[in-house]
């Protein structure tokens, strides 16, 4: 089982070491990197590399630890109670099974993504310390442990909204996705785009590498936003000399909208053409 | 066998632990990598990193250990020798800006000119390693002076082929933050006051129970979750002397915005007068009335000040003081206004605690807000917050 990228993934050789080291190992592996550098998608194609069932878990500002474990419908008991149902005589009934006992039991040894973890409660990751370490937990209703059959494959990206704890990072494997380079991004494009026009691509990488130059973006476009921004121009068929000229006083680029996603951005721009026609 | 890096390491600020070293030795042991020694810097770099900003110190002491090249990461910026800091400086400086730094006196405004200015031409020649450094592309951490960053000189990147790790791609990202936003997270958190308000969406079980009881029908409860309820009105120091501190206060100042739901902030410049600003940029425009302020908010919100309160007395104690504008009343009345309405108010001051004895108005500040005045520490927040809680009203 050795990760070597996928047919539309483009893996860098230390994210192959990470991703194989967390494989072997079974131990998380923490993804972090700027947005739209495909941290959740490297956890979808490491599950299509290694033929395992993906397990996604989204975490969100609400989210608690105990909701990836299990959680209790005393309610529904209640109810059930009162209308003498016979389903009220096992609590085990009333138990609904989390992400995380979903990846512990699975038949098949599965990946889980636990997605933007940085995105819950500041003490989420340390609840989940133990559970992630010992892969097992207690359910106190029925006294029953869930441990995992084998370790399964675990994902976890953060976008650096909170600091995690040292604690949880100790039983990481990181991997920090930086910004891919000039020839990197040629292959991903490649990827995405087998056959794409070359003037087309060098000149749109061009653009796109200025406008991440640019001082002052509040959110610079990444990978993603270039792939999408490649996609209206094929299916706009822009002509390629609009792309070509060189003319600052034009300073923003066309489809502009796929790469800049701040209006405080593209004004940003529209200042700068201002600058440039003023100049003339 | 590896002992020697992981004391390497934690020399460097990067939190090694055994833990790590035996799962780098598990590692190694399970073949996870081919025998070379690229791969062996991507698996102990993801064995041993967890932060982004570290990327670069692991590069170096994996440089360090691996090929026993001295580097100086992380030294002191007391140690740097000033003869050799003025070339630099005068390398970057023009003669006007040198005299006006020299008027200011401190070696520490004169690094934060030149960190600037060197940011400035690393812009403008986007690319060009002419002006600084061996192959890095940002000469400065984000708080640390780093002189291999800013070597002039030195040996040329074309001279040999570089590794991966000497290549220091992530140099940029490097911050060694004293006070990151979890620590600081965790500070405020002692302000927290659970109520319950809002919407009921959480059974609540023992009214339940004891309403089932009662009417002999089940009778469900709900109630409303738990939420912090502690309200907090943020006055922020912007310009002028705070511009030293923009980093640490921006910190604080996200923290604060995320920890507390009730967060009300508001701008001034040195001292509290008769108006504050939201938008720095619109500052003139829209003001907001201090008066308004005192008769909107309740007194049960918490005021946090976070200044220098390094100012001329003046500026505080005479109507007309202020250095902006006309001020019908003296500073002092406005500050002692709001310390009368709301108890629970205190002075965070970034400017370290030793040197407060140094400023009049500092003292004058103290004074007036009852002696509630703690530096942007750790320890400072934490005794600031104490303070807050204990004071109920």
């Amino acid at each position: 089982m050795r990760f070597e990228g996928t047919s539309n993934y483009v893996a860098t050789d230390d994210l192959k070491v990470a991703v194989n080291a967390a494989v072997l190992l079974r131990r998380p592996l923490l993804v972090k990197g700027e947005p739209g550098t495909g941290k959740t998608v490297l956890a979808h194609e490491i599950a299509k590399a290694v033929g395992a069932p993906l397990i996604e878990w989204n975490v969100k500002s609400t989210t608690k630890a105990q909701q990836g474990l299990y959680e209790y419908d005393a309610v529904a008991r209640l109810r059930d109670g009162q209308l003498g149902d016979e389903r009220v005589h096992d609590i085990r009934n009333y138990i609904k099974k989390g992400k995380l006992w979903e990846a512990f039991t699975a038949e098949k040894l599965p990946v889980l993504l636990i997605d933007e973890i940085d995105k819950a409660d500041i003490e989420f990751p340390n609840d989940l310390l133990q559970e992630l370490d010992r892969m097992s937990f207690d359910v106190y209703e029925t006294h029953e442990t869930i441990a995992a059959k084998e370790r399964p494959i675990v994902v976890i990206t953060s976008n650096n909204e909170k600091e995690l704890p040292d604690a949880f990072l100790r039983r990481c494997f990181f991997h920090y996705i930086k910004f891919p380079d000039r020839e990197t991004m040629q292959s991903i494009i490649d990827v995405h785009f087998p056959g794409i026009q070359k003037t087309l691509v060098s000149k749109a990488m061009d653009i796109f590498y200025e406008v991440r130059e640019v001082p002052g973006l509040k959110k610079k476009p990444s990978t993603s936003e270039l792939l999408d921004w490649l996609k209206l121009l094929l299916n706009e068929d822009m002509p390629l000399d609009v792309l070509q000229q060189k003319d600052p006083t034009k300073a923003i680029p066309p489809l502009h909208g796929a790469l800049l996603k701040n209006e405080q951005d593209v004004m940003l721009f529209e200042r700068l053409a201002f600058m440039a026609r003023r100049q003339n | 066998m590896f002992f020697n890096f992981v004391d390497e390491l934690r020399a460097a600020g990067i939190k090694a632990s055994f833990k790590e070293h035996l799962m780098l030795l598990e590692a190694l042991d399970k073949d996870v990598i081919e025998q070379t020694p690229e791969q062996f810097y991507y698996l102990s770099r993801a064995v041993f990193v967890k932060d982004e900003g570290l990327l670069d110190k692991f590069d170096q002491v994996f440089n360090k250990v691996f090929k026993g090249i001295l580097t100086n990461y992380g030294q002191n910026p007391v140690d740097i020798p000033e003869d050799w800091l003025k070339a630099v400086a005068e390398k970057f400086l023009t003669p006007e800006e040198m005299e006006a730094i020299k008027s200011l006196g401190s070696w520490e405004e004169i690094m934060d000119t030149l960190k600037k200015r060197l940011e400035d031409q690393q812009k403008k020649h986007e690319g060009g390693n002419k002006w600084i450094g061996t192959g890095g592309t940002s000469p400065f951490g984000n708080s640390g002076y780093n002189p291999e960053g800013v070597r002039i000189g030195g040996e040329s990147k074309h001279k040999r082929a570089l590794k991966v790790w000497e290549k220091r791609e992530f140099q940029n990202l490097d911050n060694t933050r004293e006070l990151g936003t979890r620590n600081i997270k965790v500070a405020l958190r002692r302000l927290r006051r659970f109520a319950r308000e809002g919407a009921a969406e959480e059974l609540d079980l023992e009214g339940t129970i004891e309403g089932t009881a009662r009417q002999g029908w089940l009778d469900i409860r709900m109630r409303p979750e738990k939420r912090n309820a502690v309200k907090v009105l943020l006055f922020l120091d912007v310009g002028g002397s705070m511009d030293p501190f923009i980093k640490l206060v921006e910190e604080l100042f996200s923290a604060a915005t995320a920890e507390f739901k009730n967060l009300e902030f508001f701008y001034f410049h040195n001292c509290l007068y008769e108006g504050v600003w939201k938008d720095n940029k619109r500052r003139w425009a829209e003001r907001t009335n201090t008066w308004d302020i005192l008769h909107k908010y309740g007194h049960d919100y918490k005021i946090i000040f976070v200044g220098d309160a390094a100012m001329s007395p003046y500026e505080i104690t005479h109507p007309g003081g202020s250095v902006e504008h006309f001020n019908e009343e003296s500073g002092a009345t406005w500050l002692q206004r709001v310390a009368n309405v709301y108890p629970a108010t205190v002075w965070i001051n970034p400017v370290p605690e030793k040197q407060w004895s140094y400023s009049q108005s500092t003292k004058m500040i103290r004074e007036i807000i009852g002696g509630s005045m703690y530096p942007l520490t750790l320890e400072g927040l934490d005794n600031a917050m104490r303070e807050l809680t204990r004071k109920k009203h």
